[in-house]
Parts: C-alpha cells; structure tokens; sequence
C-alpha cells in the first residue's frame, strides 16, 4: 500500500532521509521509531506530498504522489505532529471544509461529522471556534479530519501527544480496526510502550537510513539480542551509551 | 539570587534580529538591500525636499515666518505622537500579553521591572521605528534651513527619545488597564475597531471640513488675529508642544532648558509609574490574557446565503472559497480595515465633487477629460493599496493550514484561483464603482466612461493577479498579523511593480485619448481607427500580460513550497 523507493532528502549538503526503500502492505500497522533530528518526520511528510524528495518516489496504492497526486492523496490520511488548523472555523466547518477538499458532500458528510465528533467527545463543542479548542481537542479534530474521507492509508506523526488516557486508548482501537478492515497505517512516535504493544512492524531510522526493520522477533533476531525489549533494542541501535552516560553525568 | 541583566532578557531577540539578517545576507539580500535603500532614500529625498522648499519660504517671511515653522513642526510632533499612542497600544498588547516568548520569561525567576523593562522596550522599537525614520528628514530640514550646526543632531535625538519613549509608556499603561477588563483576545478585537474607527472619523471630518478654504486670506479678519493664532500653543500640556518648543528655541539660539527639562522629567515619571502600575496589574492581566475568546458560532446563515450562491462551483472551489469568506469576516482585524476603506472612498468620491470644474466659469472640455483620465492612475493606486493589505498576504495566512492542503488531493492551481476571485470580485465591484461615479460626478463623456470602465477592468484584474503572485513569491508565513504582510519586501515589490503597469497602461491609453480630444477640439467626428485600435490592444495585452505571468510564476513558486 505505501512504497518509497530510493527515497532521499536534501536540505543542502545535509542529509534528512538517506536512500530509503520500504514496502508498507494493506492490513499492516508500521510503526517508525528513531531519535529526535532521525529523518522520521521528513519521511513522512514526503509521503504526504507536503515536502518533495530530492531523490526516489512515493507511492501510495500504487499511484506516485509527485506524478499523480490528486489520485494518491485521496487514499491518504494525514495527521501532522502540530495541530495547526483555522482558528476560525468551528470544529464541525472545518472536517466539513476538508471533507469537501476530497470531493465530498451531502449528507453522508454530514452524519460522518456527526459519527466522528461524538466518538472523539466533542459534539458540545461542535459549534465552538477552534480558537477556543485545547491542544488535545485540536489534536482530536486533526484526527478526525485525517478518518473524514475514509482514507485507505494513514499516516502520523506522534499521535499521542497531547491526548489525554482516554483519548490515547481510543485512538488505539481506532487504529487496530483501521487495519484489520484492512487500511494501512504509518506512525512515528517516540512512545516505545506504545510502538511494541500496536504495531504490527517495526522501523528504526538512524541518521536518515533505516537501521532496523521488520516485526519484533524479527528485529530482535537480526540483532541477536535474544529477548530484550524495544527500548533496550531502539538504545543498542542508536547510541543507548551516550543515554548511560548521560545518566551517569545527570545522577552526579 | 542574582537577577539577569536586562540586555540578558533581551538577547533572544536581538540575536534573532541578527540571524534573520545573516540568513537574509546568504540568500543573497544585497538586492533586496538596494531596492529599499533606493525607495528609503526617495520617500526620505521627497519628504526633506517638499520641506526644504516650504521652510525657504517661511524663513523668507519677516515675523510670521519662525512662527510659521513653529507651527507646522507642532502639528507634525502632535500627529506623531497620537500615532504613537494608538500604535503603541496595539503593539503593547502582543509584546506584553500575547508574545510567544512570555510563558518562558513569566516562568522563569525574572523580576517584574526587568520584564516590564524588556517589554517596554520591544513596544517602543515596534512602534517607533516608522516615525523615527520619517522624522529624520522633517528634523534635517528644519535644521539646514536654520542653519543648526553638527550640535542639531544629539540635540534633536536628545528631543526625540522621551518623545517616543512617552507614548509606548502610556500605550503600554492603557493595554495594561483595558486588558485587566477584557481578556486580550477581545481587546485586541476591540481596539482595531476604535483605533480603525477613530481613525477613519478624523479624516473624515478633517475632510469635510474643507481645509482648503482657511487658506482663503478672506478667512481672516485681521493680520493681527492670525498672529494670535499662530502664536497660541497647539496644546500647552502636551510633550509635542515642548518638543517643538525646544527644536525651535535651539534653532533660533534662544535656548530655554525648561522644555527639555519637562520631556525628560515627564518621561522619567511615566516609565516610573508604568512600572508601578505594570507591578499591580500585570499578573492579573497576564492570567485574562490567557483565556480564550470563547464564542459560539453557527455557519448556518453562511451555508445558507454565500454557500447557495456559490453551489454551482465543484464541491472543492465551494468549500475553499466559503472559508475564505469565514475567516475573513471572523478575524476583526480584518474586516474593521473595511472602515477605513469605506472612509476613504468617501473622501475620494467627496474631492471629485470638491473639484472646481464646474463651478463658476465653465471648464473646458479637455479639463474634464483630463481628469477623467488622470482620475484612472490615482485609483489604480488606490486599488493596488486594497489589493496589497487584502490579497497580497492570502497566500502567507495559508502557511500554517499548509501541511492541511498539502496532502489534499486539492489541485494547487484550484487553490489559487479561489484565493484570486475572492479576492478580485469585491475589487472589481469596487473599481466599477468608483469609476463610475466619478465620470459621472466630472459629467465625462460616454467615450471616456466606456474607456474607464473597461481600464479598471483591465487593471483590476491585473492588480489582484500580480498581489496574489507577489504574495506567493514573497510568501511571510511565520508572520500572525495579516497587516505586518504588506509592510514586507514583497509588498514593496508588488507597489513598485503595479506603479509600472499603471504608468505604462496610462501611456499607451494617453495616445487614444489625445487623438480623441483632438478631434473633438478640431470640431471633427470622433472615430476609433487604426491608431487607436492599436493603443488600445497595447493596454489590453499588457493587463492580460500582468493577470496571466504573475498567476503562473506564483503557481510554479507554490508547487515548490516545502514545510
């Protein structure tokens, strides 16, 4: 369902995203893992159209993002890691808005606006300016607007924050049903618990390259590291002594 | 504990300053650094030579003429200083409650006064800055032409300072009280209608009021009553007045200390009891300002009218363009410049009326025309300026939302072309309009009103199209105050260029025109020939040339936005 290949990211003589291929199929919840200033967020919003490639392609269901975009967003839902949206729209406006920015309308529009306000609580608020809307509030409207239009795949970048537990949880269920009815789902997060408990596979990308991949065991076998958690995996691949030592330089 | 500096708290902000020139220098700003010296030095050699030539003349003039000057630097220190407060107060209400750095600074053991400091400081460069400059040449024109010797400049900064330092003092004063009674989102709301409204009323009066005809000698009864006036202080107890008391008295080497004195005494207090007040009221405020402008709204009335208006466009147009329209009348900052406009289409349509072009003797009929003419540059301008502070920043307010439309299927050129009609109709209603009622106020003939409106049409299309490619081209997406956009290089640009459209339309329309009122004046039957058609196609390729590139290169610089 996603595919990059050969996916590379410039920014001058730097490199964000080194040469990247990966299949991502239907049914899959992949979850992207890497230490801060890693490449994570730059992949993603190359697969979202939002940034392009210096080097390689996208494609989602089989459409290239660049070269076909219209056809490859409309099965794309994008949940970006700042939830920046139009303060002064109302909650229920502005999923109405990007409904109609994928072509949809009518009725359907609006009991699915309905359906999606009360499951993320927030059918009070429904009427109110997103200028009045919490982070967490605003991070459940992005989200919301991401499941508008019933996306095929989706992509996002730190779900979780700003969520509350509850909210958190939902989110979950929301995601496995979202795969096991057979959509795709890409998530970077930072929240290991989070990533070993949901995803289905796992990648770790260090310096812009993927320096691990696979399902857990699978992962864990690559790297004969027996039966050790994701944490003690993600801190062996990407410099878990400097953390050791920090915390050494910390507790003094 | 040792408290920072107050150059400490303001260190982000300085090093920021210099890093965006540093960025601006390796992206190859030289360019940009000579266009605006270039238009700075132009704004500064007109505003200094219109001066120069009006103090020789006052200085030409026995007795009244010091008394003159006095006057005229008195008014211009007291327009300065009511704009100050205004601006200060607007400005005072982001760097003291809205700033994105002042959840750090309340957070962090920093004093009061040095945040009051810090603060006052920002507001006063961020609202001084522009009438500093242009005080520069008014001051070297006083100062050459009263010959005030290398010592006029430390004493005019020595004058200027407590000048601006006591509006930002009593700006940041009045913020401080208005936003312990209103959260600051309303009051931010609030004060653009008054300071808009307020603004739009004085010109309005000082309009209506024909100021013109003081200057009729018959206005007055007697030379000695006019001395009385001009010797009577505009206002006694304002700091303009002692401001233009102590240029004066240095210029003329009559030195009185008192002036002076009262500026920076005055000042010292101000800054003094604005810190006490700013010690009361400020924790309390900053609590007010960080409540939402909660309101309840329902889109309905907006689905039901502009939606059903708009139903035949594709479901994406509709929805875009709506929001547009949302948003627009939404943000009070937005709408209430509408005040202002309508303002000064009043004042506009009133000097047309105002022209003595058909009173007393009868004008000829190239006068009219001449003005009729000439009227279509001076609203070309007048368009540009609207469609600089309304369609040139579309583009940039999208920069946040941009992640949103991004990884839409929305096609970018479906975006642009609802950005330019929404901003284009209500140009052109008002283009029509105004064109319209002024040929039919200078009592134009049908050739020249026919002409006008199919200009303006031109033009406007023209002008929306090249904001609106500009805007793309110099996009300011880090920016939150939609009125700062058109202040930036971008918008200079934009004016520049649009001041180049007109000026060429208006040359090649001028050789039309003249063939016409030559045959008219010859007695002979107007006929629109070979020459005239050929003028004509010129103005019409170069608008089309004006609407159809700037869309396209603002299309191309979209297509490679990246965030």
């Amino acid at each position: 369902m996603i595919r990059l290949e050969n996916l590379t990211k410039l920014y001058g003589s730097f490199v964000a995203v080194d040469d990247i291929s990966l299949h991502i199929p239907r049914g899959v919840l992949y979850g992207c893992l890497g230490p801060n200033g890693a490449g994570k967020t730059t992949t993603l919003r190359m697969i979202a159209g939002i940034l392009r490639p210096s080097n390689g392609r996208v494609l989602l269901g089989g459409d290239d993002v660049q070269t076909d975009p219209i056809a490859a967003k409309r099965r794309l839902g994008f949940i970006p890691d700042r939830p920046f949206v139009y303060d002064k729209l109302t909650g229920s406006e502005f999923l109405r808005f990007v409904a109609g920015l994928y072509g949809q309308e009518g009725g359907a529009v609006d009991r699915r606006i309905d359906e999606l306000l009360e499951v993320f609580e927030l059918t009070s608020w429904k009427d109110e300016l997103v200028e009045a809307y919490s982070h967490g509030m605003r991070q459940k409207l992005i989200i919301s607007s991401a499941l508008i239009h019933r996306p095929e795949c989706i992509v996002v970048d730190e779900p979780m924050v700003g969520l509350d537990p509850k909210g958190a949880r939902l989110l979950k269920d929301i995601f496995r049903q979202f795969v096991e009815r057979g959509g795709t789902v890409l998530m970077s997060t930072h929240t290991l618990e989070v990533a070993e408990a949901m995803c289905d596979q796992i990648g770790i990308i260090q310096h812009g390259k993927i320096v691990a991949h696979g399902t857990m065991p699978e992962i864990r076998s690559q790297h004969a590291a027996g039966d050790a958690s994701l944490e003690e995996l993600f801190l062996k691949l990407t410099g878990g002594h400097a953390v050791r030592e920090l915390v050494e330089v910390l507790g003094k | 504990m040792n408290q920072p500096s107050l150059a400490h708290v303001l260190t982000p902000k300085w090093r920021t300053a210099r890093q965006r020139l540093r960025e601006e220098r390796s992206r190859g700003g030289a360019g940009k650094l000579v266009i605006l010296t270039i238009v700075g030095a132009l704004f500064w050699t007109g505003v200094y030579g219109v001066l120069y030539f009006i103090l020789r003349y006052f200085r030409g003039v026995e007795e009244l003429g010091p008394l003159l000057a006095a006057k005229l630097l008195g008014i211009t220190l007291l327009s300065f200083i009511s704009i100050l407060v205004l601006s200060n107060v607007i400005t005072a209400l982001s760097s003291f409650f809205l700033a994105k750095d002042l959840d750090l600074l309340v957070s962090a053991p920093v004093d009061w006064l040095r945040l009051y400091l810090a603060k006052l400081g920002e507001t006063l460069l961020h609202s001084s800055w522009m009438v500093a400059l242009m005080a520069v040449p008014i001051l070297t024109a006083y100062g050459v032409i009263y010959r005030g010797g290398i010592w006029f400049i430390p004493y005019a900064v020595l004058v200027m300072l407590p000048l601006l330092l006591l509006p930002a003092v009593v700006g940041a004063a009045l913020t401080l009280v208005l936003v312990n009674v209103f959260p600051a989102r309303r009051t931010r709301d609030l004060l653009s209608i008054i300071a808009l409204g307020a603004a739009g009323g004085v010109i309005l009066l000082f309009r209506l009021i024909r100021p013109e005809q003081l200057a009729r000698p018959e206005g007055f009864r007697n030379l000695l009553d006019f001395i009385a006036v001009l010797r009577t202080p505009t206002s006694p107890f304002l700091p303009s007045e002692w401001a233009s008391r102590a240029i004066m008295g240095f210029l003329r080497h009559d030195i009185d200390p008192l002036p002076l004195v009262l500026l920076w005494t005055t000042a010292a207090a101000f800054v003094t009891l604005g810190a006490v007040l700013h010690a009361r009221l400020f924790a309390t405020g900053f609590t007010k300002a960080q409540e939402g402008a909660e309101r309840f709204v329902r889109g309905v009335v907006w689905r039901w009218t502009v939606g059903t208006l708009l139903a035949p466009l594709p479901v994406a147009k509709r929805e875009f363009v709506l929001k547009d329209i949302k948003l627009f009348f939404r943000d009070t900052t937005q709408w209430s410049q509408l005040i202002l406009l309508a303002v000064l289409v009043v004042v506009y349509l009133f000097n047309m009326k105002a022209l003595p072009l058909h009173q007393g003797e009868p004008v000829g009929f190239f006068y009219v025309t001449l003005v009729s003419f000439l009227n279509l540059g001076l609203e070309g301008f007048v368009l540009a300026s609207i469609a600089a502070r309304f369609i040139f920043p579309a583009v940039s307010l999208e920069g946040r939302q941009m992640w949103l439309l991004r990884s839409s299927p929305l096609d970018l050129r479906t975006l642009l072309w609802s950005k330019y009609w929404v901003g284009t109709i209500p140009l052109l209603v008002l283009a029509l309009l105004l064109t319209g009622l002024t040929n039919v106020l200078l009592k134009a003939s049908p050739f020249m009103m026919v002409m006008s409106l199919a200009t303006i049409v031109g033009l406007t299309l023209a002008i929306a199209a090249l904001a609106l490619g500009y805007g793309a081209l110099y996009p300011q997406f880090e920016t939150e105050n939609a009125a700062q956009i058109p202040t930036s290089f971008g918008g200079l640009v934009f004016m520049m260029t649009t001041i180049v459209l007109l000026a060429a339309v208006i040359f090649c329309l001028w050789q039309a025109v003249y063939t016409y009122v030559h045959a008219v004046y010859e007695g002979r039957p107007v006929t629109v020939g070979g020459w005239m058609i050929a003028c004509f196609t010129v103005a019409a390729l170069l608008c089309a040339a004006a609407t159809a590139i700037p869309l396209r290169i603002g299309l191309r610089r979209m297509e490679a936005f990246e965030f």
